[in-house]
């Protein structure tokens, strides 16, 4: 079977991304911060692929100055915590083939990542989908561990794949997580400075954007729902900051044109069918009431845990997983703290071998820390050198 | 410096095929000993970004410096070195290859092969190259017309850039003690002028010679059966020729060259800009992209400017040759596409900058092999 690849369609559509439409929401958001008036005003993305296209567009340097987006515990595999990892490590160490998706490889685990364990002879596979990993299975008879990570809608089509009736050498070891839990710890942080959310539109294609309004209710901050693509992401801005700036507690969905109330009943049908939430660590987060989702009793038959008999304290014998606990990525994703009150970062935590989320990730607020000495302004770089080019 | 095509695009290649290389694999008894993170040597370590450089800084090159060299020696980790010959410069390239596929759209590792150490030459301004070398380790079961398929391309190659393979060597393995064939050539040429990474000044532009990601994409759908909407192909090519018409186009107006092969357009732009002590700001929008590679990069999460390239090249031009030099890389062949991209800064010193047209963001530089990602 040949993964088919579609490559037209949204990803390409360069609608989103007009430079022109783009300057008009800055100046938009602008407006809006001058008459909120606050020297500050803070808003949290929850999502990887939110920080992605901030990131990768350079929005931060057209946002005004006194708004703070600060990123979340939005990138599922920086917040698979160590244990997790370490079970897929010793999994791979007894024989078994682990396929996993590429960013998983250099998570560390106590002693190591599974990159290093492929390098060892390990048997580590990257695949795209949890469709591959079946495949992977079918051209094997050894024992293959999908080490599925991702927030709910990956966690969907984990679980199609387990509804259809996996080979019998395919099980699941699930370090899946479950959105909603962790906003409400956010929510409650004693000193936070957040005052809305941007929650990710793929997940509540899924979930239905009506699965905030509990969360509105209870926490009184408004959560508008974005997409992807650059315009998508300062609408999305635009109409939270309105939220703020006119005091209304209420979700607004910013991306009608792939999130309905409801969402998807029947993914959430196979989702809730296979999965349950349960409580756990969120790599130097927190303990997360109902933010894990593993696999119910029903399917123990292709749950890894259940499968095979995983000891992980075989890794912890010389390098027990305290530093972890050392760790503030929570509070410096809540904005409460920064990467200097660490006392871990650029010591015992660095982008070689990362200790918590915040380093793990690409686009983690350690890491920009790390490399750059603080997040760099590049709005201005000197007018005779930035001269347009011809 | 370049020593292996293997970990062109990602960590996994000699294993894509889940075939022979998995079997063999499952023989490997696993063990768990405690480490440090950089006690073995892992994908990344090959994959021509910041831990390979730094490797090879601490190992392989350490102790050799380049006090007794007249020219560019080892500790330069230029594209190869340079020896003063009377008024000219001799210059000499070394290049090993593995790539897997052997074949794969748009080439294979004997034109590979060939174009690489000639690309090499030709980075340093030594576009007249004297000839090659060729050396090949082949694993014990290859098969006989496969090989010869390769000696097609490496000769046709050859013509195309003008070169002669001199002499060579050629060994075999036991089968599962290498994967396939792995091909190493090392080229000498003479330059009038040697053209090095670190010649960047502040106001220089940057000049691409054409699209970029094309090789690594491609590569990576062929290894993993992607079946991309599209015509993904390497753009491997010799490009001696059209470094000839660069450097002829305005007497001294290159004033740095790099081809951003492993690593792709982020390590090359990193490694120019740390070299030669400048800044570097680059406008996206002007960067040639086939949409096709544009769109297959997306869905892989990948950083087109951290994919591979493997005939394409990433010249300094002084500002008021670039009109020139971009016109006259156009009217060749290799060229067409050629585009002044980015402009060098005294600001911002050894960082990349990229204006996005909507903002602006710093271009990471590549740490290892670019892994797919799902968040």
């Amino acid at each position: 079977m040949t993964p088919e690849v579609a490559v037209a369609g949204e990803t390409t559509d360069l609608r989103f991304r007009d430079p022109a439409r783009a300057r008009g929401l800055a100046r938009a958001l602008e407006r809006l911060c001058a008459e909120i008036g606050r020297e500050r005003v803070s808003v949290m993305h929850v999502c990887g692929s939110h920080e992605q296209a901030i990131a990768k567009f350079g929005l931060r340097t057209v946002l005004p100055r006194r708004l703070d987006v600060i990123m979340g515990p939005g990138c599922p595999v920086c917040v698979t915590d160590l244990p997790e990892v370490d079970e897929a490590i010793v999994l791979a160490e007894d024989g078994v083939v682990i396929a996993t998706y590429g960013d998983m490889l250099r998570v560390p685990g106590t002693t190591r990542s599974l990159a290093e364990v492929q390098a060892d002879g390990g048997r580590v596979e990257v695949v795209y989908s949890a469709a591959q990993a079946v495949e992977l299975a079918r051209d094997t008879t050894d024992q293959v561990v999908f080490f599925a990570s991702g927030f709910e809608t990956t966690a969907v089509a984990t679980a199609a794949v387990i509804l259809d009736g996996p080979p019998p050498n395919l099980s699941v070891l699930s370090a899946h997580k479950y959105i909603p839990p962790v906003m409400e710890i956010v929510a409650e942080m004693p000193g936070t400075r957040v005052e809305g959310y941007l929650a990710a539109g793929h997940a509540a294609t899924i979930t239905g954007w009506g699965i905030f309004e509990r969360f509105v209710e209870r926490h009184g901050i408004p959560v508008v729902v974005a997409g992807f693509e650059p315009l998508d992401i300062l609408a999305g801005l635009v109409e939270l900051v309105e939220l703020i700036r006119d005091g209304k507690r209420e979700v607004l969905n910013a991306y009608p044109r792939c999130v309905t109330r409801d969402g998807n009943r029947n993914a959430q049908a196979q989702l809730w069918r296979v999965f349950r939430a349960t409580g756990g660590r969120w790599r130097g987060i927190a303990h997360v009431p109902n933010g894990n989702l593993r696999l119910r009793d029903e399917f123990a038959h292709v749950d890894a845990r259940r499968r095979f008999a995983i000891d992980v304290r075989r890794l912890w014998t010389q390098a027990p997983p305290t530093l972890a606990q050392l760790c503030i990525c929570g509070d410096i994703m809540a904005g409460i703290r920064s990467p200097k009150d660490c006392a871990l970062f650029g010591r015992a935590c660095v982008p070689e071998s990362p200790v918590g989320a915040c380093m793990v990730s690409s686009e983690g607020t350690c890491r920009i820390w790390h490399q750059y000495g603080g997040h760099p302004d590049l709005r201005s770089l000197s007018p005779h050198d930035s001269d347009r080019l011809p | 410096m370049s020593a292996s095509e293997r970990s062109v695009l990602e960590g996994e290649a000699p294993r894509a095929g889940r075939g022979e290389a998995t079997r063999a694999r499952a023989a490997v008894k696993p063990t768990a000993p405690v480490r440090g993170p950089d006690d073995i040597i892992t994908l990344k370590h090959g994959a021509g970004g910041r831990a390979m450089r730094r490797l090879i800084e601490e190992t392989l090159a350490a102790g050799f410096t380049d006090a007794a060299v007249d020219g560019i020696g080892l500790a330069a980790m230029d594209d190869g070195a340079a020896i003063r010959l009377g008024d000219r410069w001799l210059v000499v390239t070394t290049d090993s290859h593995v790539i897997h596929p052997v074949f794969f759209p748009g080439g294979d590792i004997g034109r590979l092969a060939i174009a690489g150490t000639v690309n090499d030459l030709a980075m340093m301004g030594a576009t007249e190259v004297l000839g090659l070398t060729s050396a090949v380790i082949i694993e014990e079961g290859f098969r006989r017309e496969e090989l010869e398929r390769i000696q097609t391309s490496m000769l046709e190659t050859c013509r195309e850039a003008g070169v002669r393979v001199l002499t060579g060597d050629t060994k075999v393995m036991g089968r599962g003690e290498l994967d396939g064939i792995v091909l190493n050539t090392t080229g000498v040429a003479l330059a009038d002028a040697v053209v090095p990474d670190a010649g960047l000044g502040p106001g220089d532009r940057l000049v691409l010679t054409g699209t970029i990601a094309d090789h690594g994409i491609a590569l990576m759908a062929a290894r993993r059966g992607f079946d991309f909407a599209g015509d993904l192909r390497s753009d491997v090519a010799p490009l001696n020729a059209l470094i000839r018409v660069a450097l002829a186009a305005v007497a001294g107006g290159v004033t740095a060259m790099k081809d951003p092969t492993r690593g792709g357009v982020a390590s090359a732009l990193h490694e120019m800009a740390q070299k030669s002590r400048v800044g570097i700001l680059i406008e996206e929008p002007k960067v040639p992209l086939r949409p096709e590679v544009r769109a297959a990069a997306e869905m892989l999460g990948l950083d087109p400017f951290q994919i591979a390239n493997e005939g394409k090249a990433l010249l300094g031009v002084r500002s008021a040759a670039a009109e020139a030099i971009v016109a006259a890389l156009r009217a060749h062949p290799l060229g067409r596409a050629a585009a002044i991209v980015g402009v060098c800064t005294s600001e911002r010193i050894g960082q990349v900058v990229v204006d996005t047209g909507i903002g602006r963001r710093l271009l990471a530089e590549s740490e290892g092999e670019p892994l797919p990602r799902i968040c």
